[in-house]
C-alpha cells in the first residue's frame, strides 16, 4: 500500500507496509539518510524528527499514522544555508563522530520553538533521552545556549 | 557519495612524493615511492598517495580512519602547513587498502618498556621495526596512533607536493624553485601559477630534496582548526556506511549464533519468507540473513526464522568464567614486565595491606550498529562499503570468503559513527559481501539490529586483580600488582592475523605495569584465563583495566597511610617523571582540591599514563535526593606536541565520559552461554543531566620536541577509578567491583 507523507514541505509517496516505522520509510524508502537508527526501541534518541513542531522517535511512529508536518534535519538547514542552531554546533566543534547529532539537533530544534531561553536544567530534562557515545554533551549545551542567544538576537 | 575512487577519476593529477628513512626534522631524501593505490587517469603520472589536486582544491588522502576522534582534520592540517594552501581549500578522504597507508604508529606500542621510560626525541621508528606495521599489514587505526604516525608522513606529503608544484613553476619560467614561494595554493615569482595549472606537469617531477617547515612558522599545527567534517555532521550529510545508498539496493539483517562460535543445528525460515516485503533468507553458516525491502521489515522477518544453536566453547555463565578467570592465578605468570627491587623480601616484613578487584566483559556499543554495503558485479569483482579500522585485512578478508583474488575486491572505508576499538574485525563486511554473492548484481546493505551489534561484539575482557603494597613511615615502600584475564590480543589477533605473536601480553598489564610510581620494590604479572569469549581491543585496551585496579590501590595505600590522596601520588611520582608530577599539580590546582572536601560532596583523584599521554583527572561528586552525582571533573593531560587543543579537549572529555558510563552501567554477562544485555536499557551511557562539567588543560612537557602522545583513548583509564576514589571519599565504601550501580545509588 502506499502512503503519502508531508516531509520538509513536500509531500513524498512512499510504497511500504503501514507497520513499517517513519525512520526506515526515510532512510530505506526515500534515502533521506540524515535521521539515524541506534536502537530501535525509543532508547537513544539518534532518529529524532519533529512532527508539527513535536520531537518525536521515528523509529515508534509506523508509516501510517505519521500524519502531520514531518521535519528532518535536512529540512532544518544546509550546508550552505544552516539553521542557527546548527551554526552554533559549528561554532561550538560539538560533533565528533556525528552520529548522534541529527537528532540532537532535531530535539534541541523543539525545545528552543517550546522554551526560547532554556535554563541548563530545561536542556538536562529535554536532552536526557538522547544518547551521545561520544561524549559531546558539554558542548551541546553550551551550543543550545548560543543558539537561543543568536535567535533571540535574531 | 565522494570517495578516493571518483576523485581520482574526475580529477586528473596525485602528486608530490614519498620518503623515506631520516632524522627529526631537516631535509629528507626522496627515495623510492610506494605503489600508489590511488587509480591514475589517462593522461596523468600518479606518484603520491596522499595528495591530490584538482581545479576544486586540495583533497587529502587521510590514511586513518575517522571515528569521531578528529583525526581526519589533524592528519590534513599536517599537509597543508607544509603545502601552503588555506584551509577552505582542504578537503579529506579515506584512502583505500594499501601498504602505502601503514601506521608508522604502531611501532611506538611495540616496546615492553614502560613508556615513561623511554627517552625518545622524535617518533621516527629504526628501520627494522618500521618494516613490521608493513609486514603485518598494518593500515590500521587504532592504540591512538594516528597523530603519531601521521606527523612526518603527511608533512612530507605536503611538502613533497610543495616542491614539485615550485619545479614544475621554475620549469616554467626558466628560474631556480629555490627563487620561489607558495602561498594560499598559488606559486608566486615573476608569474602566479595556481596549484591546479600546475599540478600535471609537477606529477612528473620528483623533488631531490625536501625541507620541512620550522615549526616556529607553524599556521594549522598546534591550532584548533575548524573541524573538516563539522557541517556535515550538524547538517545530517556526512555519509556513514550505513547511509549508503545504491541504485536496486536490497536491505538486509543478520541473525548469527548468540552462543559465540557455535554451529547452527539448524534453521527454519518459513514464518519469516510470508512477511511482505522479504526477498531471501540466507544460510550464513552459524546464522542467517535475511534480505528485505526495507531494514526494518529485515529485522523482524530475522527474529522470526526458527533457529537451532549449537553451544559454545565457553562456559554457561558470567560466575563460571569469573571461576575460570581466578584459576589463572595458579599458573605462572604470562608476564613480569615489572620487577624493581625486591618485593618479595620487602612484602614479607608483613604488615601487607591487600585487595582483590573485579571488573566485568565492557561492550563498544557505538552509535552506529555495525553495518556494511557490498556489490557483487556481474564480472565477479566486489565493491564494500564498510567503516573499518584495518582496510587491507577487510579486504583480504573479504576475498577469501569469496574465494577471489584480493584484486578484485574494493573497499571504501566511510567514516564511522564511534569505533572505540569494535570495529576492527572485517565480520560486517565478510557478512555483507557473502550475501551479495547470493544475490549476484544487487547491491546489499546490511545493518545489524542494536541488540545484533550489542550481542556479537569483541568483548573487553572481564577481569580479576590481586594487589599487595606494604607501608613504612607512610610511605609505601613495595607494591605487587596481578592481573588475571583472558587475553584480547591473543583473542583478537588469532582472529585477524591467524595467530598471537609470541612473549608477554602487554595488553593484560598495561596501565598496571608502567605507570611512573617510584615505588622501590614494584612488581606485576599478568596471568592469562583460558576463556574462549571472543574478545577485542576496547577504547585505552588494557589500560581500562589496570588503571582502575593500580589506582584504586594506590588509593586503599594513601588512606591507610593516613595521607592525602593526591599528595601520595605526587610523592611516588615526583622524583619519576617530572611531566606527570606536573599533571598532578595541574589538576589540584585547577579543582582546588583543598577545597573540594566538605560535607555532602566527594573527590577522587586518578592518574594514567598511556599511549604516550599522561592524565590526571579529579571527578567531584554530591550527595543529592535523586542519588549521587557527578557534578564536576578536572582533566590534565600532556600529549607532547598537542596538534589541535579543541580536538584533544574533546578526545579528554569524551574519553572519560566513556570510561564512566562503564563504570557506572557497564557489564556485558552471559547466561545460557548468551550475552544478557542487548540494547541501550541494558547497557546505558551517561546522558546530558548525569554528566559533569568539565574543565581540561593540556601541558606539552612529555618527552622532547616532537613527541606525540595519542590522544583518542588515554582520557578513559582514570576514569573509574577517580569515581571509585570519589565515592569512596563521600561514603566511606570502598567498591572494588565494577559496575558501581551495583554498589552505589548513582542518579540516572
Ligand atoms: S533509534 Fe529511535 S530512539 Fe533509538
Ligand atoms: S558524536 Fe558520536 S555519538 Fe554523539
Amino acid at each position: 500500500m502506499s502512503y503519502s507523507l508531508s516531509i520538509n514541505g513536500a509531500t513524498r509517496q512512499i510504497d511500504l507496509p503501514g507497520d513499517v516505522p517513519l525512520l526506515w520509510a526515510l532512510r530505506d524508502g526515500l534515502a533521506l539518510t540524515g535521521t539515524k537508527f541506534g536502537c530501535g526501541i525509543a532508547a537513544c534518541g539518534a532518529c529524532t524528527v519533529l512532527i508539527d513542531g513535536q520531537a518525536v522517535r521515528s523509529c515508534q511512529i509506523p508509516i501510517s499514522d505519521a500524519n502531520g508536518e514531518i521535519t528532518t534535519i535536512e529540512g532544518l538547514g544546509q550546508p550552505g544555508a544552516l539553521a542557527p542552531l546548527q551554526q552554533a554546533w559549528v561554532t561550538h566543534q560539538v560533533a565528533q563522530c556525528g552520529y548522534c547529532q541529527s537528532g540532537q539537533i532535531m530535539q534541541a530544534a523543539a525545545l528552543l520553538s517550546a522554551t526560547p531561553d532554556p535554563t541548563d536544567q530545561d536542556i538536562d530534562d529535554a536532552m536526557q533521552g538522547n544518547l551521545c557515545r561520544c561524549g559531546t554533551y558539554p558542548r551541546i549545551r553550551a551550543a543550545i545556549h548560543d543558539a537561543a542567544q543568536m535567535m533571540k538576537a535574531g | 557519495m565522494a570517495s578516493w575512487k571518483t576523485i581520482t577519476r574526475r580529477s586528473f593529477i596525485v602528486l608530490g612524493a614519498a620518503v623515506v628513512g631520516g632524522a627529526a626534522f631537516g631535509a629528507y631524501k626522496v627515495a623510492e615511492v610506494p605503489a600508489n593505490p590511488l587509480v591514475p587517469v589517462p593522461g596523468s603520472v600518479p606518484l603520491n598517495p596522499w595528495v591530490i589536486i584538482n581545479a576544486d582544491g586540495i583533497t587529502v588522502i587521510a590514511p586513518r580512519a575517522e571515528m569521531g576522534q578528529g583525526i581526519s582534520t589533524t592528519l590534513a592540517a599536517l599537509v597543508a602547513e607544509e603545502l601552503d594552501v588555506d584551509w577552505a581549500q582542504i578537503r579529506v578522504l579515506h584512502g583505500p587498502p594499501a601498504q602505502a597507508y601503514y601506521n608508522a604508529g604502531f611501532v611506538e606500542r611495540m616496546s615492553n618498556e614502560p613508556d615513561y621510560r623511554l627517552s625518545k626525541a622524535d617518533n621516527t621508528p629504526n628501520a627494522v621495526l618500521a618494516a613490521l606495521p608493513k609486514i603485518l599489514s598494518m593500515q590500521m587505526t587504532g592504540g591512538s596512533t594516528g597523530a603519531i604516525g601521521g606527523f612526518l608522513q603527511m608533512r612530507l606529503a605536503g611538502a613533497g607536493a610543495r616542491e614539485a608544484l615550485k619545479a614544475a613553476a621554475a620549469k616554467r619560467l626558466g628560474v631556480l624553485p629555490d627563487t620561489l614561494k607558495t602561498e594560499a595554493g598559488k606559486v608566486i615569482g615573476a608569474q602566479t601559477f595556481t596549484y591546479a595549472e600546475l599540478a600535471e606537469e609537477a606529477a612528473t617531477l620528483v623533488p631531490a630534496d625536501v625541507a620541512l617547515r620550522d615549526p616556529s612558522t607553524w599556521r594549522f599545527v598546534g591550532k584548533s582548526m575548524p573541524r573538516l567534517d563539522m557541517v556535515a555532521k550538524s547538517t545530517g550529510t556526512e555519509t556513514f556506511g550505513i547511509d549508503m545508498t545504491l541504485p536496486g539496493m536490497k536491505f538486509a539483517t543478520v541473525r548469527m549464533n548468540p552462543k559465540r562460535g557455535g554451529p547452527m543445528a539448524s534453521f527454519d525460515p518459513a514464518a519469516a519468507l510470508v512477511l511482505p516485503g522479504v526477498d531471501q533468507v540466507i544460510r550464513l553458516g552459524s546464522g542467517i540473513a535475511v534480505v528485505a525491502n526495507n531494514t526494518w521489515t529485515a529485522m523482524q522477518a530475522a527474529a522470526l526464522v526458527d533457529i537451532q544453536w549449537g553451544p559454545a566453547d565457553y562456559p554457561a555463565d558470567t560466575a563460571a568464567m569469573l571461576t575460570r578467570i581466578e584459576a589463572a592465578f595458579a599458573t605462572a605468570p604470562d608476564s613480569r614486565l615489572r620487577d624493581d627491587g625486591d618485593v618479595e623480601t620487602e612484602l614479607g616484613k608483613g604488615d601487607v595491606i591487600e585487595a582483590e578487584y573485579r571488573i566485568p566483559f565492557l561492550a563498544h556499543a557505538a552509535m552506529e550498529p555495525l553495518n556494511a554495503t557490498a556489490w557483487v558485479k556481474p564480472d565477479g569483482a566486489v565493491e564494500v562499503w564498510c567503516g573499518n579500522q584495518a582496510p587491507i585485512l577487510t579486504r583480504d578478508a573479504i576475498a577469501a570468503a569469496l574465494r577471489i583474488d584480493s584484486a578484485k575486491v574494493t573497499l571504501h572505508t566511510p567514516s564511522m559513527g564511534g569505533g572505540f576499538g569494535g570495529r576492527t574485525d572485517p565480520v560486517p563486511a565478510v557478512l555483507a559481501a557473502r550475501i551479495a554473492a547470493a544475490m549476484p548484481d544487487t547491491p546489499i546493505k546490511l545493518t545489524y539490529s542494536r541488540e545484533e551489534d550489542m550481542t556479537q561484539d569483541f568483548y573487553r575482557p572481564a577481569a580479576i586483580a590481586r594487589l599487595s603494597g606494604r607501608l613504612e613511615g607512610g610511605k609505601a615502600t613495595a607494591l605487587w600488582g596481578r592481573t588475571a584475564a583472558p587475553s584480547a590480543t591473543h583473542s583478537a589477533l588469532g582472529r585477524l592475523i591467524g595467530f598471537a605473536p609470541p612473549g608477554p601480553d602487554r595488553a593484560t598489564v598495561e596501565g598496571g605495569f608502567d605507570q611512573p610510581y617510584g615505588l622501590p620494590n614494584y612488581r606485576y604479572d599478568g596471568h592469562i584465563a583460558d576463556l574462549t569469549v571472543p574478545l577485542g581491543f576496547w577504547r585505552s585496551v588494557g589500560n581500562s583495566m589496570n588503571a582502575f585496579f593500580l589506582e584504586s590501590f594506590i588509593d586503599e595505600l594513601a588512606h591507610a597511610a593516613k595521607a592525602d590522596p593526591l599528595q601520595f601520588r605526587l610523592d611516588l611520582m615526583r622524583d619519576t617523571h617530572a611531566p606527570s608530577a606536573t599533571l598532578l599539580e595541574t589538576v589540584r590546582d585547577m579543582s582546588g582540591w583543598d577545597r573540594l572536601k566538605r560535607p555532602g560532596f566527594g573527590r577522587g583523584v586518578a592518574f594514567c599514563y598511556s599511549f604516550g599521554t599522561p592524565v590526571a583527572e579529579v571527578l567531584e561528586v554530591q550527595d543529592t535526593p535523586a542519588g549521587i552525582k557527578l557534578t564536576r571533573a578536572w582533566i590534565a593531560c600532556d600529549p607532547g606536541l598537542a596538534m589541535d587543543p579543541s580536538i584533544i579537549e574533546a578526545q579528554m572529555t569524551g574519553g572519560m565520559v566513556y570510561g564512566l558510563s562503564a563504570a557506572i552501567h557497564g557489564a556485558i554477562t552471559f547466561d545460557d552461554q548468551q550475552v544478557v544485555e542487548r540494547n541501550f536499557p541494558d547497557y546505558d551511557p551517561l546522558r546530558m543531566h548525569t554528566t559533569p562539567s568539565f574543565e581540561v588543560k593540556i601541558l606539552q612537557n612529555n618527552g622532547t620536541f616532537g613527541h606525540i602522545g595519542g590522544v583518542g583513548e588515554p582520557g578513559t583509564p582514570p576514569a573509574a577509578p577517580a569515581l571509585a576514589n570519589a565515592l569512596f571519599d563521600l561514603t566511606g565504601t570502598r567498591a572494588r567491583e565494577l559496575p558501581l550501580n551495583r554498589t552505589f545509588n548513582l542518579m540516572t
